[in-house]
């Protein structure tokens, strides 16, 4: 381990490295398990009159993924916030 | 006024919008040319960023795939935006902090190796030049099909054009032409798609038409009753394990691209890189769902009016040259008379074409090839809906222009990749580290202007690859780059041996499946997993064997790891990123 890099910096680190675990879980969920691995199951639901695993696949995980974007944008200003890492650096 | 005179107009308008900005945005120095001096505002850089992905391929043949594809045309809707989400979270950020020219630049400096630095100069270039002749081709087909000069002409008037802002702007210049071709891509796709909605669902907005309508039930029922499965029907064309694989390899694909990755070098800092990919991930899907919704749309109303209409010679045409076309009418039940006059210009480009086989005068569309009696070529559903919806001749002019600005941006956006790759990997990095500003630049312009010439050339002359290219340039990007990118951010521990080891075994076992596959007729024995998803398993391949080989040799020097450990912090103030390229 590098000694520039302080006990803060590795939190900060976890901390992202968490949140993506997270956003990727969901990404995985929608897109592989709703649009591909349980469409079959999904299509018996009807959604405003559309197969739900299709309408997943076609429209809902587009959806999903602009949002997991967004979230991440705004967490991580958060954490960065919180661990300082958003001062005169910002600029640069 | 004409469509055709309507066409000239929006072509010499926007043309000249991308060349007066072209030239505004001229540049001199290296930093520059190669990314935009970094200094492109988040929202800019999305749009930017949507305009450089999404390609003629996006524009022209999306919808159609998907019209004739179904359910099983998902893979590109998720596989194209899904990707996204690992650029934003895996890479984005990161590289930017990196704040290099080049993706090659990243792996030589992360890998201290030039090798790994040739190995990914040579996937960049391979993955750009096989992209960049399908955006030249569907620039020569957009000319060709609306305003009747031939197809090379087409070409050398695109290349003229992408020569201009690209050799004088650089990046700089690519950047906020990108900006503009995305405006006018964005409307000439959104226009026709609003108006068939409306008329179709009575509602204009075509992801709600899509949804609420009630029309994808609709087309379930015509598709049934004409002996089709379903639309909805998942797995029709493909196995659920193919659609799975092409779906990663494509995701994976679309993070290792080099010419979406580089956009990110472009913007100030590492918030503004996170913000660009929020922008560009809705840009994106402002076309993305639209997409599927026009799909449906068209296919309905293509098999709704073709199905059953009168069918006879068209003797005027076959009078004035010989060509044998067809005339359609049909009478509502409303009694009101359509003919079908669009469907004279597709025919002629033999795109379309028809045949009364039981000779009853009537059209017949039907599964059964032996039955049907229409063939509709998919690359046509775009660019003909406005026909087929009878929309103004201005608005069939706008898709012509928005099918060339999709083209273009693309278009720009590799010719600098496989640019830069020359000139500042290879030939500022290894042959003359020396040069000045003013040289580096000079070198970079006359790659840009060789790109160019090489593109054209395939645009002009496609090898008969191009339309089975795309596969490559995924499965590529996927088994190469994805893999030792991402291990390049997240373990300080993998090294050059593994890195170098892990993108060679990726390539080979993916381009060798695909070439067997493809032309050697060889059986899928993967799994039965098609090329265009083979990428997937190539990427596994990646991260076991650079894994497995970083584990039994030294791991990367101590300097390497702190380039490592500084590109996860956003202000870190710690070890300058190394550019010494003396460890070999």
């Amino acid at each position: 381990m590098s000694k520039n890099v302080t006990e803060e910096d590795r939190q900060y680190w976890t901390a992202n490295k968490k949140l993506i675990t997270i956003l990727l879980s969901i990404w995985a969920f929608v897109s592989y398990g709703c649009g591909i691995l349980f469409v079959v199951p999904l299509n018996n639901i009807q959604f405003f009159g559309v197969p739900f695993g299709f309408w997943m696949a076609q429209q809902g995980s587009i959806y999903v993924f602009i949002i997991l974007i967004m979230v991440y944008a705004k967490r991580m200003d958060t954490i960065d916030h919180r661990f300082h890492k958003d001062e005169e650096g910002a600029g640069e | 006024m004409t469509t055709e005179n309507w066409t000239y107009l929006f072509i010499f308008l926007t043309f000249g919008t991308y060349i007066y900005i072209g030239w505004r945005a001229r540049v001199k120095e290296s930093a520059g040319f190669y990314i935009a001096g970094q200094g492109v505002p988040a929202i800019a850089n999305g749009a930017a960023t949507a305009a450089d992905w999404m390609s003629a391929a996006s524009f022209i043949s999306m919808a159609g795939l998907i019209s004739f594809m179904g359910y099983d045309g998902a893979v590109y809707l998720m596989g194209w935006t899904g990707g996204y989400v690992l650029l934003a979270l895996l890479f984005a950020p990161y590289l930017r902090k990196f704040g290099q020219y080049t993706v090659p630049d990243f792996v030589g400096t992360r890998y201290y190796s030039d090798v790994a630095r040739i190995v990914a100069v040579i996937c960049a270039i391979f993955v750009s030049i096989t992209y960049v002749a399908g955006q030249m081709r569907g620039v020569g087909i957009v000319f060709s099909r609306f305003l009747n000069v031939d197809v090379g002409t087409g070409v050398v008037i695109g290349m003229v054009i992408v020569a201009f802002f690209a050799v004088i702007g650089g990046m700089k210049g690519i950047t906020w032409t990108q900006v503009a071709q995305y405006g006018v891509l964005i409307v000439a796709f959104m226009i026709p798609a609003v108006t068939i909605a409306l008329k179709l669902t009575g509602n204009p907005i075509p992801q709600l038409a899509f949804t609420t309508s009630g029309i994808v039930e609709s087309l379930n029922q015509i598709q049934v009753d004409l002996g089709f499965t379903e639309y909805t029907q998942p797995f029709q064309g493909k196995e659920m394990i193919d659609i799975f694989c092409i779906t990663v390899a494509l995701m994976v694909g679309t993070a290792g691209l080099p010419h979406v990755i580089v956009r990110f070098y472009t913007v100030p800092n590492v918030r503004a890189a996170r913000y660009s990919a929020v922008w560009a991930i809705i840009f994106i899907a402002l076309l993305y769902t639209t997409a599927p919704a026009l799909a449906a749309f068209a296919r309905y109303n293509l098999i709704s009016s073709l199905h059953g209409s009168s069918i006879s010679v068209n003797a005027e045409q076959l009078a004035e040259d010989g060509a044998q076309t067809y005339s359609l009418a049909k009478t509502t039940e409303e009694g009101e008379e359509l003919n079908f006059d669009w469907t004279q210009g597709w025919q002629k480009t033999g795109l379309l074409t028809f045949e009364d086989k039981n000779g009853d005068g009537i059209i017949q569309l039907a599964k059964d090839e032996s039955i049907n009696e229409v063939n509709i070529d998919r690359d046509i559903i775009v660019l003909s809906t406005p026909e087929v919806a009878g929309l103004a001749p201005w608005v069939i002019a706008l898709v012509a222009a928005g099918g060339l600005a999709a083209a273009l941006s693309t278009a720009a956006g590799l010719l600098l990749v496989i640019s830069s790759s020359l000139a500042h990997d290879i030939y500022f990095r290894m042959i003359n580290p020396k040069a000045d500003e003013a040289k580096r630049v000079a070198v970079g312009r006359i790659m840009v202007l060789a790109a160019v010439l090489v593109a054209g050339y395939f645009g002009i002359n496609p090898p008969g690859f191009v339309g089975q290219v795309v596969a490559f340039a995924f499965g590529l990007a996927a088994s190469s780059f994805f893999p030792i990118i991402l291990l390049g951010i997240f373990s300080t521990s993998v090294n050059r041996e593994g890195a170098i080891a892990g993108m060679l075994v990726g390539l080979l076992f993916t381009a060798g499946y695909i070439v067997g596959e493809k032309y050697f007729g060889m059986p899928r024995w993967c799994f039965d997993i098609s090329s265009e998803g083979i990428g997937a398993i190539g990427m596994l391949l990646n991260f076991a064997v650079t894994l497995c080989v970083s584990a039994v040799t030294p791991p990367p020097p101590q300097e390497v790891q702190d380039v490592v450990e500084s590109l996860r912090l956003p202000d870190h103030a710690g070890p300058a990123i190394v550019l010494d390229e003396g460890h070999e």
